[in-house]
């Protein structure tokens, strides 16, 4: 893997250790990941204990020491969504794609995650594929949506 | 973009800005808020940019892609000034025809206009929709006027003026005691007074002082904060500035979660634009005065809410709440004096400086003062975001605003305050919608989620949600926040599948009692709420649950099974179609028949069927 980025990344924020969060940021959405070369680049770097830095990587939802799939689910679990059936989608999908949130199917292709609220209320229950946000979910679009990716990655792979 | 030197650069500026949009003959704004955008919006606006641009008539006609216009659930919306005509769930099938015939021939299109539910009447501007007669947008109503990321529309709007006013005709003190009479209340949740906490950190002392502007917003349902840094983010700017002014501070921090990398954006154009407009950073319009503001960005931690665990965050570290003996006006961000407000109340302070601290107490209650954003979300028809004064009832802005029930399912409550606020009765709608009504009946404002439940809403189930959230939100740095949500949350899981028990109420009870007497912060004080009110007015469900092993609202999925009855059952198949797991089972124009070994449960079989053949249990 190449991690020459780090090192810009890193010289952006100066080394400042109160930083740390935003870096962790740049990384993430740099890699996809937190991979963990990059961390102990950032610790020695940072000159600080790799394991605060693992602290601060477990602590916040949005950072992820595993490498993600190619297309990522987001399912918004707020309680708009929540009460609107968000619960019933999830069900849903956790069977269809036979992984728990926070997980990434074994083609490497999928990764599941929830959330405590997008934002979105008013068109809950909201559900956010690969960087779009699709309000009014059920179930069966759901089935549909992933149905979709599904399709659409076998027909690139018959071109590739 | 210019730079601004004085008070007259400024007035000069905005004559400028003014004169320039009224060459435009016509305006047409399409909502850009996320809502909108899940609708499509993006497509709209390239269309109808595309369009103008090859059309040589309509090179007067100013496209704007505009901040949340609140109404989200009719999005993507799109008006026209100065006709004020409003259009709702428009696609990018309609743009042309909206050229041709409202631009070009000032011709209403019919179908996209909004129908009022009750009179059938089709209606044309906003003002006339229900969803927006009753409220009062003074802090919202901008959004729809102007592009966030435009600063010249922001000046346009007499933007940056309350700003002047603050610099050069007020002092410092002034400044505080004129928040202090308008009885400005802290939007995020506690209601703490904002003239108050301004006088403690500018009291405090110490050289450096911080300002934080808190958009983390983690409050499932809530969502005003971030349209307000989507698509009005110079008005947080300028009160940030104020404050600062005010109090004495050189730097600040605007606090927002990484969910909202819209916010991020828009809050980070507005900073550079301010900066470089010479409305932050060093000598400010050049009164001597030098602030500059940066931005933090969140992980994902709904304790971050909470100011001392914000302020950790903000340093690099976890987000870890510490008690708050000292509190942090007087040590906050890296031990100095901190003043913390969230994005609503920075919003205000510009109003009050420019209109005054009467004008604003006129509106609202005695103790809570102005207007407050709520987002109406749920099981309820007009769903979107909210701006009502102080003291409406919850009857006013459930059933005059937002339309009553969506479907045959009675309302039965509204849940405000978020995971730290409780579940009203519909018995209680008459109560007036103020800071201390709501912690009157077990609930709290919160920073403003309004969350509508029906029939078809289990209120154990509510109460289980939220333990749950808040069991992995916990921090886990002391123990009663982190194990008593665990125990709780395991008693709950068990009177849902069914195995609950009489003690098991009486456990719950006691275990929240605790949780809320010796948790560290604010999280863990609170936790308790949402089922200590659902326990107080909707214990029956509670007992249903364990005596009957029943749920009435059919959403515990233990406790309840599908079924199709046969003699209502037309054989058409649609439930079989949808059924994602195959669970259907029945021959063409045949009654059908759900196998129950591997239903799932989903309802979907429900939601489709047009003979109402579906039932649960």
């Amino acid at each position: 893997m190449d991690l020459g980025q780090v090192g810009k990344i890193i010289d952006k924020y100066q080394e400042k250790r109160t930083a740390l969060i935003s870096i962790l940021h740049d990384i993430q959405d740099r890699y996809e990941y937190l991979p963990e070369e990059a961390l102990r680049k950032v610790a020695s770097r940072l000159q600080m204990d790799l394991n605060d830095i693992y602290g601060v990587a477990t602590f916040y939802k949005s950072f992820s020491l595993v490498p993600q799939g190619k297309h990522f689910i987001t399912l918004c679990l707020g309680t708009a969504c929540h009460v609107r059936g968000g619960p019933k989608i999830l069900r849903e999908v956790k069977k269809l794609l036979n992984i728990e949130p926070g997980q990434t199917t074994a083609d490497k292709q999928i990764s599941l995650n929830v959330v405590n609220c997008l934002g979105v209320c008013a068109i809950g229950p909201v559900m956010f594929v690969d960087g779009k946000f699709y309000g009014e979910m059920n179930p069966v679009k759901a089935k549909r949506m992933i149905d979709k990716i599904n399709k659409n990655r076998r027909k690139s792979g018959v071109r590739s | 973009m210019r730079r601004i030197k004085s008070v007259s650069d400024l007035e000069k500026w905005r004559e400028d800005v003014l004169s320039r949009q009224k060459q435009h003959g016509l305006v047409i704004s399409v909502c850009g808020g996320t809502g909108c955008h899940a609708y499509g919006c993006k497509k709209v606006r390239d269309k109808f940019a595309k369009i103008i641009k090859k059309n040589g008539d309509l090179q007067k006609v100013r496209l704007k892609f505009t901040g949340c216009r609140g109404f989200c659930e009719r999005g993507p919306i799109v008006t026209i000034q100065p006709q004020g005509i409003f259009y709702q769930r428009v696609q990018e099938k309609d743009v042309p025809l909206i050229l041709s015939e409202t631009v070009e021939e000032g011709e209403v299109l019919e179908h996209l206009l909004y129908e009022d539910a009750i009179t059938k009447r089709k209606v044309t501007s906003e003002k006339e929709i229900p969803f927006y007669k009753a409220q009062h947008r003074l802090v919202m109503g901008n959004n729809g006027l102007i592009n966030p990321k435009e600063i010249e529309d922001y000046i346009g709007i007499s933007g940056y003026q309350a700003l002047s006013k603050a610099l050069f005709e007020m002092k410092p003190e002034q400044i505080i005691s004129e928040i202090k009479a308008s009885g400005l209340r802290g939007r995020g949740g506690a209601g703490f007074p904002t003239g108050k906490k301004w006088e403690d950190c500018r009291n405090a002392p110490g050289d450096i002082k911080y300002i934080i502007c808190n958009c983390d917003e983690g409050d499932p349902g809530a969502y005003m904060d971030r349209s307000l840094v989507e698509g009005n983010p110079h008005s947080v700017l300028e009160g940030m500035i104020i404050g600062a002014y005010a109090i004495g501070g050189s730097n600040g921090y605007i606090y927002v979660r990484h969910e909202y990398p819209l916010a991020c954006k828009n809050a980070e154009v507005a900073i550079t634009q301010a900066r470089k407009a010479g409305l932050l950073g060093k000598n400010i319009l050049g009164s001597g005065f030098s602030f500059d503001v940066e931005i933090a960005k969140g992980g994902g931690a709904f304790v971050c809410g909470e100011s001392t665990a914000l302020i950790a965050s903000i340093e690099g570290r976890v987000g870890e709440p510490r008690s708050k003996q000292i509190h942090t006006v007087a040590r906050g961000l890296w031990g100095k004096p901190t003043n913390l407000n969230n994005v609503e109340t920075w919003a205000n302070v510009p109003l009050i400086i420019n209109e005054g601290s009467q004008w604003f107490s006129s509106i609202g209650t005695e103790k809570s003062k102005g207007t407050k954003i709520f987002s109406l979300v749920g099981k309820v028809k007009n769903t979107g975001l909210v701006e009502v004064p102080m003291g409406i009832t919850l009857k006013k802005i459930i059933f005059d605003i937002g339309g009553g029930q969506q479907d045959e399912k009675r309302i039965k409550a509204v849940q405000t305050g978020g995971p730290s606020g409780g579940c009203i009765p519909a018995s209680l709608f008459d109560l007036p919608v103020d800071f201390d009504s709501l912690t009157q009946v077990g609930s709290m404002m919160g920073s403003g989620g309004m969350i509508v439940m029906d029939e078809g809403t289990c209120m154990v189930d509510v109460a289980r949600y939220f333990v749950h959230f808040l069991q992995e939100e916990s921090c886990g740095k002391c123990l009663p926040c982190r194990e008593g949500l665990k125990r709780m949350g395991e008693i709950l899981d068990s009177i849902i599948e069914g195995k609950g028990s009489e003690e098991s109420l009486s456990l719950l009870e006691e275990l929240a009692e605790v949780v809320a007497d010796t948790s560290l912060c604010g999280l863990g004080k609170t936790a308790p709420n949402p089922v200590l009110s659902a326990l107080k007015y909707f214990r029956s469900e509670f007992e249903d649950h364990i005596h009957q092993r029943r749920c009435p609202a059919a959403v515990c999925t233990p406790l309840i099974q599908y079924s199709i009855l046969e003699a209502d059952c037309v054989g058409c198949g649609a439930c079989a179609k949808v059924c994602p797991t195959q669970a259907i089972k029945g021959e063409k124009k045949q009654s059908h028949l759900i196998l129950a070994e591997i239903c799932s449960k989903c309802g979907s079989c429900k939601d489709v069927c047009k003979s109402n053949a579906v039932t649960v249990q």
